[in-house]
Protein backbone atom coordinates (compact mmCIF):
# COMPACT_ATOMS: atom_id res chain seq x y z
CA UNK A 1 0.00 0.00 0.00
CA UNK A 2 1.44 3.76 -0.87
CA UNK A 3 2.81 5.51 1.87
CA UNK A 4 0.02 8.65 1.74
CA UNK A 5 -3.31 8.09 -0.71
CA UNK A 6 -2.50 10.41 -3.84
CA UNK A 7 -5.51 10.01 -5.47
CA UNK A 8 -8.43 12.31 -5.37
CA UNK A 9 -10.91 9.24 -5.73
CA UNK A 10 -8.72 7.58 -2.69
CA UNK A 11 -8.90 10.58 -0.27
CA UNK A 12 -12.59 10.85 -0.81
CA UNK A 13 -13.13 7.12 0.01
CA UNK A 14 -10.80 7.57 2.88
CA UNK A 15 -12.65 10.62 3.87
CA UNK A 16 -16.46 8.86 3.45
CA UNK A 17 -14.66 5.73 5.10
CA UNK A 18 -14.16 7.60 8.74
CA UNK A 19 -17.68 10.24 8.46
CA UNK A 20 -19.63 6.30 7.94
CA UNK A 21 -17.97 3.18 9.31
CA UNK A 22 -20.32 0.08 8.56
CA UNK A 23 -20.48 -2.36 11.41
CA UNK A 24 -21.64 -6.34 10.89
CA UNK A 25 -22.21 -7.97 13.75
CA UNK A 26 -21.11 -11.95 14.27
CA UNK A 27 -22.17 -14.15 17.02
CA UNK A 28 -19.88 -16.37 17.44
CA UNK A 29 -21.28 -18.31 20.07
CA UNK A 30 -22.03 -15.92 22.72
CA UNK A 31 -25.07 -15.43 25.44
CA UNK A 32 -26.95 -12.90 23.62
CA UNK A 33 -26.07 -10.04 25.89
CA UNK A 34 -23.55 -8.39 23.97
CA UNK A 35 -25.79 -9.03 20.45
CA UNK A 36 -28.72 -6.93 22.90
CA UNK A 37 -26.53 -4.45 23.80
CA UNK A 38 -25.31 -4.10 20.21
CA UNK A 39 -28.81 -3.62 18.86
CA UNK A 40 -29.60 -1.25 22.02
CA UNK A 41 -26.85 1.19 20.74
CA UNK A 42 -28.83 1.52 17.48
CA UNK A 43 -32.04 2.63 19.44
CA UNK A 44 -33.30 6.11 20.02
CA UNK A 45 -31.11 6.16 23.68
CA UNK A 46 -27.53 5.60 22.32
CA UNK A 47 -28.76 6.20 18.74
CA UNK A 48 -25.39 5.45 16.32
CA UNK A 49 -26.67 5.92 13.57
CA UNK A 50 -26.26 9.93 14.06
CA UNK A 51 -22.65 9.28 14.19
CA UNK A 52 -23.07 7.80 10.56
CA UNK A 53 -22.43 4.21 11.81
CA UNK A 54 -24.97 1.85 10.58
CA UNK A 55 -25.28 -1.44 10.85
CA UNK A 56 -25.04 -4.07 8.20
CA UNK A 57 -26.21 -7.89 7.61
CA UNK A 58 -23.63 -8.81 4.85
CA UNK A 59 -20.17 -8.56 5.73
CA UNK A 60 -19.79 -7.45 2.09
CA UNK A 61 -20.56 -4.09 3.22
CA UNK A 62 -19.19 -3.68 6.37
CA UNK A 63 -15.97 -1.84 7.31
CA UNK A 64 -15.63 -3.07 10.89
CA UNK A 65 -17.08 -6.28 12.23
CA UNK A 66 -17.84 -6.86 15.83
CA UNK A 67 -17.57 -10.36 17.12
CA UNK A 68 -19.78 -10.73 20.03
CA UNK A 69 -18.15 -13.46 22.81
CA UNK A 70 -15.69 -16.38 22.69
CA UNK A 71 -16.07 -18.41 19.73
CA UNK A 72 -17.18 -22.23 19.87
CA UNK A 73 -14.96 -24.73 17.58
CA UNK A 74 -17.80 -24.93 15.50
CA UNK A 75 -18.40 -20.93 14.65
CA UNK A 76 -14.43 -20.65 14.55
CA UNK A 77 -14.35 -21.27 10.48
CA UNK A 78 -17.44 -19.72 9.59
CA UNK A 79 -16.01 -16.72 11.83
CA UNK A 80 -12.88 -16.93 9.75
CA UNK A 81 -15.07 -16.57 6.35
CA UNK A 82 -16.65 -14.17 7.26
CA UNK A 83 -13.85 -12.04 8.43
CA UNK A 84 -12.26 -12.91 4.62
CA UNK A 85 -15.48 -11.34 3.17
CA UNK A 86 -14.32 -8.11 4.42
CA UNK A 87 -12.97 -6.04 2.07
CA UNK A 88 -9.75 -4.38 2.72
CA UNK A 89 -9.81 -2.18 5.52
CA UNK A 90 -11.08 -3.79 8.05
CA UNK A 91 -11.07 -3.80 11.56
CA UNK A 92 -12.16 -5.81 14.42
CA UNK A 93 -13.66 -5.27 18.06
CA UNK A 94 -13.64 -8.24 20.43
CA UNK A 95 -16.52 -7.79 22.24
CA UNK A 96 -16.31 -7.93 26.10
CA UNK A 97 -14.60 -10.78 28.37
CA UNK A 98 -15.51 -13.55 26.17
CA UNK A 99 -14.07 -11.89 23.25
CA UNK A 100 -10.28 -11.60 25.47
CA UNK A 101 -9.79 -14.40 26.87
CA UNK A 102 -13.58 -16.64 27.10
CA UNK A 103 -14.43 -15.12 30.46
CA UNK A 104 -16.74 -17.00 32.35
CA UNK A 105 -16.00 -19.89 30.08
CA UNK A 106 -12.54 -19.98 30.04
CA UNK A 107 -11.43 -23.90 29.99
CA UNK A 108 -14.46 -25.23 28.48
CA UNK A 109 -14.44 -27.75 26.27
CA UNK A 110 -16.21 -26.58 23.06
CA UNK A 111 -14.77 -22.55 22.75
CA UNK A 112 -11.60 -21.51 21.58
CA UNK A 113 -10.34 -19.27 24.15
CA UNK A 114 -9.85 -16.02 22.31
CA UNK A 115 -10.87 -14.43 19.35
CA UNK A 116 -7.23 -13.35 18.70
CA UNK A 117 -6.71 -16.99 17.88
CA UNK A 118 -8.65 -17.20 14.78
CA UNK A 119 -8.79 -13.87 13.31
CA UNK A 120 -6.62 -10.51 14.35
CA UNK A 121 -8.22 -8.39 16.62
CA UNK A 122 -7.69 -4.13 16.71
CA UNK A 123 -10.17 -3.28 19.51
CA UNK A 124 -10.85 -5.01 22.66
CA UNK A 125 -13.54 -3.47 24.84
CA UNK A 126 -13.99 -4.36 28.65
CA UNK A 127 -16.80 -5.65 30.06
CA UNK A 128 -19.60 -8.81 30.79
CA UNK A 129 -21.33 -7.13 28.56
CA UNK A 130 -20.03 -4.03 27.55
CA UNK A 131 -22.48 -0.93 28.16
CA UNK A 132 -23.27 0.71 25.19
CA UNK A 133 -21.67 3.84 25.63
CA UNK A 134 -18.44 1.24 25.49
CA UNK A 135 -19.18 -0.08 22.36
CA UNK A 136 -19.40 3.25 20.58
CA UNK A 137 -16.18 4.25 22.55
CA UNK A 138 -14.85 1.00 20.59
CA UNK A 139 -16.17 1.98 17.15
CA UNK A 140 -14.52 5.55 17.79
CA UNK A 141 -11.48 4.06 18.88
CA UNK A 142 -11.48 2.02 15.79
CA UNK A 143 -11.96 5.24 13.56
CA UNK A 144 -8.78 6.58 15.43
CA UNK A 145 -6.94 3.51 14.38
CA UNK A 146 -8.27 3.89 10.81
CA UNK A 147 -6.81 7.38 10.71
CA UNK A 148 -4.00 6.41 11.71
CA UNK A 149 -3.51 3.84 9.64
CA UNK A 150 -3.97 6.25 6.33
CA UNK A 151 -1.56 8.46 7.51
CA UNK A 152 0.95 5.83 7.96
CA UNK A 153 -0.09 3.60 4.82
CA UNK A 154 -0.94 0.26 6.01
CA UNK A 155 -1.75 -1.71 9.63
CA UNK A 156 2.33 -2.98 10.07
CA UNK A 157 3.49 0.15 12.03
CA UNK A 158 1.46 -1.27 14.88
CA UNK A 159 3.01 -4.87 15.00
CA UNK A 160 6.27 -2.61 14.81
CA UNK A 161 5.25 -0.74 17.86
CA UNK A 162 3.47 -3.08 19.46
CA UNK A 163 7.39 -4.97 19.19
CA UNK A 164 8.85 -1.83 20.43
CA UNK A 165 6.46 -1.14 23.49
CA UNK A 166 7.99 -4.81 24.21
CA UNK A 167 11.09 -4.59 24.37
CA UNK A 168 11.57 -2.39 27.81
CA UNK A 169 9.98 -4.97 28.99
CA UNK A 170 11.97 -8.09 28.35
CA UNK A 171 15.01 -5.87 29.72
CA UNK A 172 13.79 -5.35 32.67
CA UNK A 173 12.99 -9.28 33.15
CA UNK A 174 17.04 -9.72 31.97
CA UNK A 175 17.97 -7.64 34.59
CA UNK B 1 -42.50 -28.48 -9.25
CA UNK B 2 -39.49 -30.48 -7.67
CA UNK B 3 -38.71 -29.39 -4.07
CA UNK B 4 -36.00 -26.78 -3.17
CA UNK B 5 -33.58 -27.02 0.24
CA UNK B 6 -33.42 -23.09 0.83
CA UNK B 7 -30.28 -22.69 3.40
CA UNK B 8 -30.81 -20.15 6.03
CA UNK B 9 -27.81 -19.34 8.30
CA UNK B 10 -25.58 -20.14 10.72
CA UNK B 11 -24.37 -16.21 9.46
CA UNK B 12 -27.36 -14.22 7.94
CA UNK B 13 -29.16 -10.96 8.40
CA UNK B 14 -32.50 -11.97 9.63
CA UNK B 15 -30.95 -13.75 12.30
CA UNK B 16 -29.66 -12.63 15.01
CA UNK B 17 -27.64 -15.98 16.60
CA UNK B 18 -26.53 -18.94 14.49
CA UNK B 19 -28.52 -21.29 13.33
CA UNK B 20 -29.20 -23.52 10.68
CA UNK B 21 -32.60 -23.47 9.20
CA UNK B 22 -32.67 -25.98 6.00
CA UNK B 23 -36.40 -25.42 4.61
CA UNK B 24 -37.53 -27.39 2.18
CA UNK B 25 -40.01 -25.70 -0.17
CA UNK B 26 -42.06 -26.63 -2.88
CA UNK B 27 -42.56 -22.78 -5.22
CA UNK B 28 -43.37 -20.42 -1.84
CA UNK B 29 -44.39 -23.24 0.28
CA UNK B 30 -42.96 -24.88 3.23
CA UNK B 31 -42.85 -28.71 2.76
CA UNK B 32 -40.49 -29.14 5.64
CA UNK B 33 -37.66 -27.38 7.91
CA UNK B 34 -34.47 -29.15 9.33
CA UNK B 35 -32.54 -27.53 11.92
CA UNK B 36 -28.68 -27.41 13.20
CA UNK B 37 -28.77 -25.66 16.48
CA UNK B 38 -25.66 -26.65 17.34
CA UNK B 39 -23.37 -23.47 16.72
CA UNK B 40 -23.49 -22.04 20.57
CA UNK B 41 -22.75 -25.13 21.90
CA UNK B 42 -20.41 -24.64 24.97
CA UNK B 43 -20.42 -27.10 27.07
CA UNK B 44 -21.92 -25.28 30.32
CA UNK B 45 -23.48 -28.57 31.84
CA UNK B 46 -20.19 -30.27 32.18
CA UNK B 47 -18.13 -27.16 33.03
CA UNK B 48 -21.16 -26.66 36.30
CA UNK B 49 -19.99 -29.89 37.58
CA UNK B 50 -16.41 -28.58 38.24
CA UNK B 51 -17.11 -25.40 39.78
CA UNK B 52 -18.62 -24.69 43.69
CA UNK B 53 -21.94 -23.32 44.22
CA UNK B 54 -20.84 -20.13 44.70
CA UNK B 55 -18.57 -19.86 40.95
CA UNK B 56 -21.32 -21.90 39.38
CA UNK B 57 -24.41 -18.85 39.48
CA UNK B 58 -22.43 -16.98 37.51
CA UNK B 59 -21.70 -19.63 34.95
CA UNK B 60 -25.66 -20.37 34.68
CA UNK B 61 -26.75 -16.73 34.41
CA UNK B 62 -24.59 -16.44 31.32
CA UNK B 63 -26.52 -19.59 29.46
CA UNK B 64 -28.56 -16.73 28.01
CA UNK B 65 -28.06 -13.19 28.23
CA UNK B 66 -31.82 -12.36 28.18
CA UNK B 67 -33.13 -14.37 30.73
CA UNK B 68 -30.18 -14.42 32.97
CA UNK B 69 -32.14 -14.04 35.87
CA UNK B 70 -34.03 -17.15 35.28
CA UNK B 71 -31.24 -19.61 34.98
CA UNK B 72 -29.34 -18.44 38.49
CA UNK B 73 -32.71 -18.30 40.04
CA UNK B 74 -33.96 -21.65 39.13
CA UNK B 75 -30.71 -23.13 40.11
CA UNK B 76 -30.42 -21.63 43.49
CA UNK B 77 -34.09 -22.03 44.27
CA UNK B 78 -33.66 -25.85 43.61
CA UNK B 79 -30.14 -26.05 45.63
CA UNK B 80 -32.20 -24.32 48.67
CA UNK B 81 -34.88 -26.54 48.26
CA UNK B 82 -32.05 -29.52 49.10
CA UNK B 83 -30.10 -27.75 51.56
CA UNK B 84 -33.69 -26.78 53.20
CA UNK B 85 -32.72 -22.96 53.84
CA UNK B 86 -35.73 -20.74 53.82
CA UNK B 87 -34.93 -17.31 52.33
CA UNK B 88 -35.87 -14.09 53.73
CA UNK B 89 -39.21 -12.59 52.61
CA UNK B 90 -37.24 -9.62 51.72
CA UNK B 91 -35.09 -11.72 49.46
CA UNK B 92 -38.55 -13.12 48.09
CA UNK B 93 -39.77 -10.13 47.04
CA UNK B 94 -36.37 -8.77 44.86
CA UNK B 95 -36.30 -11.72 43.50
CA UNK B 96 -39.44 -11.83 42.26
CA UNK B 97 -39.03 -7.88 41.17
CA UNK B 98 -36.20 -8.51 39.44
CA UNK B 99 -37.78 -11.52 37.66
CA UNK B 100 -40.30 -9.28 36.34
CA UNK B 101 -38.29 -6.49 35.23
CA UNK B 102 -36.59 -9.38 33.20
CA UNK B 103 -40.04 -10.18 31.88
CA UNK B 104 -40.98 -6.82 30.87
CA UNK B 105 -37.21 -6.08 29.08
CA UNK B 106 -37.66 -9.50 27.64
CA UNK B 107 -41.10 -9.07 25.92
CA UNK B 108 -40.75 -5.50 24.94
CA UNK B 109 -37.50 -7.05 22.85
CA UNK B 110 -39.49 -9.57 21.60
CA UNK B 111 -42.14 -7.24 20.37
CA UNK B 112 -39.10 -5.30 18.74
CA UNK B 113 -37.86 -8.04 17.35
CA UNK B 114 -41.47 -9.19 15.90
CA UNK B 115 -42.22 -6.08 14.26
CA UNK B 116 -38.23 -5.62 12.86
CA UNK B 117 -39.35 -8.98 11.25
CA UNK B 118 -41.92 -7.39 9.28
CA UNK B 119 -40.37 -4.09 8.96
CA UNK B 120 -42.48 -2.34 10.93
CA UNK B 121 -39.03 -0.14 12.29
CA UNK B 122 -41.24 1.88 14.12
CA UNK B 123 -42.29 0.03 16.79
CA UNK B 124 -39.04 -1.34 16.93
CA UNK B 125 -37.89 1.98 18.15
CA UNK B 126 -40.37 2.48 20.18
CA UNK B 127 -40.58 -0.86 21.80
CA UNK B 128 -36.48 -0.30 22.66
CA UNK B 129 -36.77 2.99 23.45
CA UNK B 130 -39.16 1.90 26.44
CA UNK B 131 -37.06 -0.89 27.17
CA UNK B 132 -34.50 1.60 28.63
CA UNK B 133 -36.33 2.67 30.93
CA UNK B 134 -36.83 -0.98 32.48
CA UNK B 135 -33.03 -1.14 32.03
CA UNK B 136 -31.89 2.02 34.10
CA UNK B 137 -34.07 0.96 36.74
CA UNK B 138 -32.61 -2.92 36.35
CA UNK B 139 -29.24 -1.01 36.62
CA UNK B 140 -29.90 0.85 39.99
CA UNK B 141 -31.49 -1.97 41.31
CA UNK B 142 -28.21 -4.29 40.34
CA UNK B 143 -25.76 -2.34 38.89
CA UNK B 144 -25.87 -4.18 35.83
CA UNK B 145 -27.79 -3.72 32.51
CA UNK B 146 -27.65 -7.51 31.58
CA UNK B 147 -26.04 -9.91 33.82
CA UNK B 148 -27.51 -8.61 37.15
CA UNK B 149 -26.12 -11.26 39.12
CA UNK B 150 -28.43 -10.67 42.15
CA UNK B 151 -28.55 -14.07 43.11
CA UNK B 152 -26.55 -15.95 45.90
CA UNK B 153 -27.50 -19.08 47.19
CA UNK B 154 -29.61 -17.99 50.31
CA UNK B 155 -30.77 -15.00 49.48
CA UNK B 156 -29.65 -11.85 47.15
CA UNK B 157 -26.32 -9.87 47.16
CA UNK B 158 -27.77 -6.59 47.20
CA UNK B 159 -30.69 -4.83 49.59
CA UNK B 160 -33.10 -2.18 47.54
CA UNK B 161 -32.78 1.59 49.11
CA UNK B 162 -35.72 3.66 49.47
CA UNK B 163 -34.60 5.82 46.73
CA UNK B 164 -34.24 2.71 44.17
CA UNK B 165 -37.98 1.89 44.90
CA UNK B 166 -39.05 5.20 44.80
CA UNK B 167 -37.26 6.39 41.33
CA UNK B 168 -38.18 2.25 40.44
CA UNK B 169 -42.01 3.17 41.22
CA UNK B 170 -42.29 6.81 39.20
CA UNK B 171 -40.81 4.94 36.44
CA UNK B 172 -43.72 2.63 36.06
CA UNK B 173 -47.18 4.97 35.28
CA UNK B 174 -45.27 5.92 32.09
CA UNK B 175 -44.38 2.54 30.90
CA UNK B 176 -47.46 1.41 31.70
CA UNK B 177 -49.18 4.31 29.47
CA UNK B 178 -46.99 3.27 26.77
CA UNK B 179 -48.02 -0.79 27.35
CA UNK B 180 -51.73 0.58 26.68
CA UNK B 181 -50.51 1.77 23.34
CA UNK B 182 -49.01 -0.88 22.04
CA UNK B 183 -52.43 -3.39 23.41
CA UNK B 184 -54.28 -0.55 20.98
CA UNK B 185 -51.52 -0.47 18.12
CA UNK B 186 -51.21 -4.32 17.83
CA UNK B 187 -55.42 -4.41 17.69
CA UNK B 188 -55.48 -1.07 15.15
CA UNK B 189 -52.60 -1.33 13.14
CA UNK B 190 -53.08 -3.11 9.46
CA UNK B 191 -49.42 -3.45 9.51
CA UNK B 192 -49.63 -5.96 12.19
CA UNK B 193 -52.87 -7.20 11.74
CA UNK B 194 -52.00 -8.39 8.02
CA UNK B 195 -48.61 -10.22 9.18
CA UNK B 196 -50.17 -11.84 12.42
CA UNK B 197 -53.49 -12.90 12.33
CA UNK B 198 -53.76 -16.67 10.79
CA UNK B 199 -49.91 -17.01 10.62
CA UNK B 200 -47.90 -19.78 12.13
CA UNK B 201 -51.26 -20.78 13.76
CA UNK B 202 -51.55 -23.81 16.26
CA UNK B 203 -54.56 -25.39 17.59
CA UNK B 204 -54.75 -26.83 21.86
CA UNK B 205 -54.40 -30.27 20.76
CA UNK B 206 -51.05 -29.67 18.53
CA UNK B 207 -49.40 -27.37 21.45
CA UNK B 208 -49.91 -30.42 23.91
CA UNK B 209 -48.97 -32.86 21.45
CA UNK B 210 -46.10 -31.01 20.99
CA UNK B 211 -45.17 -29.43 24.50
CA UNK B 212 -44.91 -26.06 23.52
CA UNK B 213 -44.88 -24.05 26.91
CA UNK B 214 -44.85 -20.73 27.76
CA UNK B 215 -46.61 -17.49 25.71
CA UNK B 216 -46.82 -20.08 22.45
CA UNK B 217 -48.75 -22.70 24.53
CA UNK B 218 -50.84 -19.73 26.62
CA UNK B 219 -51.68 -17.97 23.20
CA UNK B 220 -53.97 -21.63 22.02
CA UNK B 221 -55.51 -22.05 25.30
CA UNK B 222 -53.64 -24.17 27.45
CA UNK B 223 -53.98 -22.86 30.83
CA UNK B 224 -50.52 -23.56 31.85
CA UNK B 225 -47.98 -21.21 33.87
CA UNK B 226 -45.34 -22.39 36.52
CA UNK B 227 -45.63 -19.39 38.65
CA UNK B 228 -49.74 -20.14 39.75
CA UNK B 229 -49.11 -24.12 39.17
CA UNK B 230 -46.07 -24.75 41.02
CA UNK B 231 -45.61 -21.35 42.93
CA UNK B 232 -41.95 -19.92 44.00
CA UNK B 233 -40.69 -16.90 45.58
CA UNK B 234 -43.93 -14.81 46.06
CA UNK B 235 -46.50 -15.15 43.83
CA UNK B 236 -49.16 -16.81 45.86
CA UNK B 237 -49.17 -13.42 47.97
CA UNK B 238 -49.46 -11.32 44.80
CA UNK B 239 -52.59 -10.57 42.84
CA UNK B 240 -52.18 -11.64 39.20
CA UNK B 241 -53.49 -13.48 36.52
CA UNK B 242 -52.22 -16.16 33.67
CA UNK B 243 -52.86 -14.35 30.51
CA UNK B 244 -54.44 -16.66 27.93
CA UNK B 245 -55.36 -16.12 24.31
CA UNK B 246 -57.54 -18.32 21.65
CA UNK B 247 -56.35 -17.06 18.53
CA UNK B 248 -53.06 -19.42 18.28
CA UNK B 249 -51.56 -17.26 16.24
CA UNK B 250 -48.86 -14.88 15.88
CA UNK B 251 -51.27 -12.69 16.95
CA UNK B 252 -52.40 -14.21 20.06
CA UNK B 253 -48.98 -15.23 21.42
CA UNK B 254 -48.40 -10.86 20.45
CA UNK B 255 -51.85 -10.47 22.89
CA UNK B 256 -50.14 -13.07 25.51
CA UNK B 257 -47.16 -11.62 25.77
CA UNK B 258 -48.69 -7.48 25.72
CA UNK B 259 -50.95 -9.20 28.67
CA UNK B 260 -48.15 -10.54 30.38
CA UNK B 261 -46.13 -7.28 30.14
CA UNK B 262 -49.48 -5.46 32.14
CA UNK B 263 -49.42 -7.95 34.67
CA UNK B 264 -45.71 -7.90 35.61
CA UNK B 265 -45.83 -3.97 36.03
CA UNK B 266 -48.84 -5.08 38.64
CA UNK B 267 -46.54 -7.57 40.04
CA UNK B 268 -43.58 -4.95 39.96
CA UNK B 269 -45.36 -2.40 41.91
CA UNK B 270 -47.42 -4.84 44.42
CA UNK B 271 -43.78 -5.80 45.23
CA UNK B 272 -42.01 -2.40 45.62
CA UNK B 273 -44.97 -1.21 47.48
CA UNK B 274 -45.21 -4.31 49.97
CA UNK B 275 -41.26 -4.81 50.34
CA UNK B 276 -41.18 -6.88 53.91
CA UNK B 277 -38.25 -5.25 56.40
CA UNK B 278 -35.32 -7.81 57.23
CA UNK B 279 -32.37 -9.78 56.12
CA UNK B 280 -31.92 -10.05 52.57
CA UNK B 281 -29.67 -13.21 52.73
CA UNK B 282 -29.09 -16.00 55.25
CA UNK B 283 -25.74 -18.02 55.57
CA UNK B 284 -25.97 -21.20 53.49
CA UNK B 285 -24.04 -24.21 54.14
CA UNK B 286 -20.88 -24.71 51.63
CA UNK B 287 -21.98 -28.45 50.76
CA UNK B 288 -25.35 -29.67 49.84
CA UNK B 289 -26.57 -33.13 51.24
CA UNK B 290 -27.07 -35.73 48.60
CA UNK B 291 -30.73 -35.37 46.83
CA UNK B 292 -32.12 -34.55 43.34
CA UNK B 293 -34.15 -32.08 42.69
CA UNK B 294 -36.14 -30.58 40.01
CA UNK B 295 -36.66 -27.01 39.65
CA UNK B 296 -39.22 -25.47 37.30
CA UNK B 297 -39.24 -22.05 36.83
CA UNK B 298 -41.34 -19.22 34.37
CA UNK B 299 -39.06 -17.85 31.93
CA UNK B 300 -40.17 -15.33 30.14
CA UNK B 301 -40.16 -17.54 27.11
CA UNK B 302 -42.08 -20.77 29.12
CA UNK B 303 -41.23 -22.87 31.25
CA UNK B 304 -37.61 -23.58 32.23
CA UNK B 305 -36.46 -26.30 34.03
CA UNK B 306 -33.40 -27.39 36.05
CA UNK B 307 -32.51 -31.08 36.98
CA UNK B 308 -29.78 -30.78 39.88
CA UNK B 309 -28.58 -34.08 41.55
CA UNK B 310 -25.95 -33.07 44.50
CA UNK B 311 -23.64 -35.82 45.99
CA UNK B 312 -22.91 -34.16 49.54
CA UNK B 313 -19.85 -32.22 48.39
CA UNK B 314 -19.61 -28.57 47.52
CA UNK B 315 -20.23 -29.41 43.65
CA UNK B 316 -22.92 -30.29 42.21
CA UNK B 317 -22.86 -33.99 40.33
CA UNK B 318 -25.42 -33.13 37.45
CA UNK B 319 -26.91 -30.12 36.39
CA UNK B 320 -29.36 -30.34 33.13
CA UNK B 321 -30.90 -27.86 31.57
CA UNK B 322 -33.97 -27.95 29.78
CA UNK B 323 -35.21 -24.50 28.56
CA UNK B 324 -38.13 -23.03 26.78
CA UNK B 325 -37.08 -22.65 23.05
CA UNK B 326 -35.71 -26.59 23.05
CA UNK B 327 -39.16 -27.50 24.28
CA UNK B 328 -40.83 -24.74 21.20
CA UNK B 329 -38.81 -26.05 18.44
CA UNK B 330 -41.08 -28.59 17.42
CA UNK B 331 -43.84 -26.19 17.62
CA UNK B 332 -42.41 -24.25 15.08
CA UNK B 333 -41.15 -27.05 12.35
CA UNK B 334 -44.81 -28.18 12.61
CA UNK B 335 -46.57 -24.92 12.04
CA UNK B 336 -44.39 -23.48 9.16
CA UNK B 337 -45.50 -26.50 7.52
CA UNK B 338 -48.09 -25.23 4.21
CA UNK B 339 -46.85 -21.60 5.05
CA UNK B 340 -45.11 -18.63 2.81
CA UNK B 341 -41.64 -18.63 2.53
CA UNK B 342 -41.51 -15.10 3.58
CA UNK B 343 -43.31 -15.68 6.97
CA UNK B 344 -40.41 -17.48 8.31
CA UNK B 345 -38.77 -14.64 9.71
CA UNK B 346 -41.80 -13.66 12.23
CA UNK B 347 -43.05 -17.46 12.93
CA UNK B 348 -40.00 -18.39 14.08
CA UNK B 349 -39.51 -14.63 15.84
CA UNK B 350 -43.01 -15.48 17.45
CA UNK B 351 -41.37 -18.06 20.10
CA UNK B 352 -38.89 -15.80 20.59
CA UNK B 353 -36.55 -17.97 20.40
CA UNK B 354 -32.97 -17.93 22.32
CA UNK B 355 -30.45 -20.22 20.76
CA UNK B 356 -27.32 -19.89 23.17
CA UNK B 357 -29.66 -21.91 25.72
CA UNK B 358 -30.95 -24.51 23.27
CA UNK B 359 -27.72 -25.91 21.96
CA UNK B 360 -26.86 -29.44 21.79
CA UNK B 361 -24.89 -30.83 19.96
CA UNK B 362 -24.55 -32.89 16.89
CA UNK B 363 -23.40 -36.12 16.59
CA UNK B 364 -21.20 -36.29 13.01
CA UNK B 365 -20.33 -39.46 11.54
CA UNK B 366 -17.06 -38.62 11.23
CA UNK B 367 -16.05 -41.28 8.12
CA UNK B 368 -18.93 -40.27 6.31
CA UNK B 369 -19.10 -36.26 7.55
CA UNK B 370 -22.98 -36.83 7.58
CA UNK B 371 -25.18 -35.64 11.18
CA UNK B 372 -26.92 -38.58 12.23
CA UNK B 373 -29.81 -39.48 15.35
CA UNK B 374 -28.76 -42.22 18.30
CA UNK B 375 -31.50 -44.00 19.44
CA UNK B 376 -32.05 -44.48 22.62
CA UNK B 377 -31.38 -48.59 22.61
CA UNK B 378 -28.13 -47.85 20.49
CA UNK B 379 -26.99 -45.41 23.21
CA UNK B 380 -27.84 -48.12 25.57
CA UNK B 381 -26.17 -50.41 24.00
CA UNK B 382 -23.22 -48.23 23.63
CA UNK B 383 -23.33 -47.34 27.36
CA UNK B 384 -23.23 -51.26 27.92
CA UNK B 385 -20.04 -51.99 26.01
CA UNK B 386 -18.25 -49.26 27.43
CA UNK B 387 -18.99 -50.61 30.47
CA UNK B 388 -17.94 -54.09 29.81
CA UNK B 389 -14.63 -52.93 28.41
CA UNK B 390 -14.01 -50.61 31.17
CA UNK B 391 -14.66 -53.43 33.78
CA UNK B 392 -16.08 -53.77 37.19
CA UNK B 393 -15.34 -50.05 38.94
Amino acid sequence: MAALPESISQRLVNWARIKSPWITLFNSGACNACDIEVIACLMPRFDIERFGILAKGSPRHADILIVTGHVTLKQASRLRRVWEQISEPKYVIAMGACGASAGAFHGLYHIMERVEDVIPVDVYTAGCPPRPDEIINAVVTCLNLLKEDQVHGGKEWRQNKSDEMMKPIERKVEM
Amino acid sequence: MPEVIVPIGPHHPALKEPVNFRVIADGEKIVRLELDLSYNHRGIEKAAEQRDFIRVLPLLERVCGICSHSHSSAFAKGIEEIMQIEIPPRAQYIRTIIAELERMHSHLLWLGVAAHEIGFNTLFMWTWRDRELVQDTLEEMSGNRVHYGMNEVGGVRCDLTPHQVSTALERLPFLEERIYQYVDMVNDQQTLLLRFKGVGKLTREEVLKYGAVGPTARASGVDYDARRDDPYFVYTEVPWNVVTDTNGDVYGRTCVRIGELRESANIVRYCLENLPKGPVRVNAPKIAPEGEIFSRYEAPRGELAHFIRTNGTNKVERVDIRTPTLANWTSVAMCLVDQNLADIPVIVAAIDPCLSCTSRITLINTPGGKPGIVTFDELRKRGQTYCQEQGPP
